[in-house]
């Protein structure tokens, strides 16, 4: 069998006296879409927050293709890495944000640039052509020098995947990226992420639009209280689920 | 009813002024003059004194003297400042309570207490050496050849400064949104590179209260006339000695520190201008709206 690109095993995580996840198992295989869905506070975010070791996990061990992320292993036992080699991990892990994060002092051009320049001291001319492309591909092109506060939120975030694809990542992490954005701005997000999904981008989208989940996903996973309750392809997860939490959350929704 | 049907507009006329303001006008009008008419008739300002001293040799010294001390110590005090406060934001408790202490220490004694200290130092240590605790000493210094009036003056302030340095950097780091340091870890920027990263974001909040304490030590460096360092008021201060001219001479040390402090307030406003950039939105007009170009996208 082929190694999934992501493997998520027995993933605990605690906040003080919270159990938030309570033992995730969880694979994406190479190229596919998976959307994490569920209610608030469910712990998808947190789930997608381990991946990339923003918020590590208690327990449990997260790779990314094939390799362990945050920990080394010696002997019969994991330990946890410095800092700075998780920093050097998560250049392979790109992620974006419900609230964009862009750095408002740079222009969207500066902001695509700064991954690139910061974390590999990469050839400035050379990133700049990449940006520029990369902004191409998300259709902003023509804004290049606006400063983040210059954009609407659906151009913020367009440039913060723009942001994100500069590292040239293996796997693209959305935390809600369309949650933050006014309904009309939503399409255009979406857009970009699909055509990001058409060219093999391995992807895990935590979600609330089931529209997206049901046209681009390859597989579902609804999440409640901590664990995975179910998962599959979306037409079985979405349209008929087997459990009645999924179905009493899609019914709401 | 409909609007329209109204009795129509009438023109308008501005509300009725208090009678009360003509006469706080005129209470302020009478203090202003009767201010005027003591500063001006008393002959103990010693105006003539003054005019003769403003632009003197010794007097322009002192200022120089102080304008170098107060650059110096702002700039050994501010990185001093970011030291502290990054070290005092450290996941390694024993860093961060360390910086702790410091800051406890050097804000919690006066100044001026610190300033006589530290030109004293050499009562304490006679020679100051470097070498291993408790262990052989590689080389020593005399103290007195060391810390001369100018270094206790740069050491004390300096030390001071980073104390409350430390403080306004690292408010200025709390401020800055969580989402920001995630963005650049999530880049894969190590710690320096994130740091980067928020260090240029939190300098908009820290300009105003650093403009602040940069006015304030400019004035704090009047300290140091208690160690005999010649500076703006120690100058003052020695031509008094002499001609017993004491108001007169501290009309001209006030003036240099009015003007300065004026000044400095003037470069902090502009200051405050430049670090706005990307939050204060540029005056050339903006449709930020987004609607072209998702109309261009669908049509890719």
């Amino acid at each position: 069998m082929e190694t999934p690109m992501i493997a998520l095993r027995g993933i605990q995580k605690r906040f003080d006296s919270v159990h938030v996840l309570k033992g995730v198992d969880y694979s994406v295989s190479r190229g596919s879409v998976s959307c994490l869905i569920g209610p608030s506070g469910s712990g998808k975010s947190t789930l997608l927050r381990c991946i990339n070791g923003l918020q590590p996990a208690d327990e449990g061990e997260v790779w990314v293709d094939g390799e362990l992320i945050g920990l080394r292993i010696d002997g019969d036992h994991v330990v946890p890495l410095p800092e700075k080699e998780i920093a050097d991990q998560r250049r392979q892990i790109g992620m974006v944000f419900q609230r964009f994060n862009l750095f408002p002092h740079m222009t969207a051009l500066e902001n695509v640039m700064s991954g690139p320049l910061r974390v590999n001291r990469a050839d400035k001319e050379r990133t700049r052509d990449l940006a520029m492309g990369l902004l191409d591909q998300v259709g902003l092109a023509a804004r290049a020098d606006h400063y983040p506060n210059e954009l609407s939120g659906g151009q913020q975030q367009r440039v913060a995947i723009a942001r994100a694809l500069a590292m040239k990542p293996k796997v693209m992490l959305f935390d809600e990226p369309t949650s933050a954005l006014d309904p009309e701005l939503v399409g255009e997000v979406l857009s970009v992420m699909r055509d990001l999904a058409a060219e093999g981008m391995t992807m895990i989208v935590v979600t609330h639009e089931m529209g997206f989940a049901r046209d681009v996903a390859d597989h579902v996973c609804f999440m409640d209280e901590g664990v995975i309750v179910e998962e599959g392809h979306p037409d079985t997860v979405l349209t008929d689920p087997r459990t009645a939490r999924a179905r009493e959350f899609l019914k709401r929704g | 009813m409909n609007v329209t049907e109204g009795p129509g507009l009438r023109p308008r006329r501005n509300p009725k002024r208090s009678p009360w303001r003509y006469v706080v006008i005129a209470v302020m009008l009478f203090l202003a003059l009767a201010l005027a008419d003591v500063v001006l008739t008393n002959p103990n300002f010693g105006w003539p004194v003054v005019g003769q001293y403003l632009f003197s040799a010794v007097i322009l010294d002192g200022l120089l003297l102080t304008l170098e001390l107060t650059a110096v110590v702002m700039v050994v005090g501010s990185v001093l400042g970011v030291i502290l406060a990054v070290m005092r934001t450290s996941t390694n408790t024993f860093v961060a309570r360390g910086a702790w202490a410091y800051i406890w220490f050097f804000r919690g004694t006066p100044l001026l207490i610190q300033v006589i200290f530290w030109f004293n130092i050499a009562a304490l240590f006679p020679r100051i050496s470097l070498g291993v605790p408790f262990g052989p000493t590689l080389a020593g210094i005399d103290a007195n050849a060391l810390v001369t009036p100018w270094t206790a003056a740069v050491l004390a302030l300096s030390l001071n400064e980073g104390a409350y340095m430390a403080e306004i950097v690292r408010g200025g780091l709390l401020g800055v949104d969580r989402g920001q340091y995630e963005a650049a870890q999530a880049l894969g920027m190590r710690p320096s590179k994130v740091f980067g990263i928020i260090l240029p974001q939190a300098v908009r909040t820290i300009i105003p209260p650093t403009a602040n304490q940069l006015v304030t030590t400019f004035k704090n460096t009047a300290l140091v006339s208690v160690i005999g360092l010649a500076d703006l008021l120690h100058s003052a201060q020695v031509v008094y000695a002499l001609n017993y001219q004491t108001i007169p001479l501290l009309i001209v040390a006030a003036f240099w520190y009015l003007l300065l402090t004026s000044l400095l307030s003037y470069v902090q406003s502009l200051l405050e201008r430049r670090y706005s950039k990307g939050y204060v939105p540029r005056s050339r007009p903006q449709a930020a709206t987004g609607t072209s170009d998702a109309v261009a996208l669908k049509e890719a």
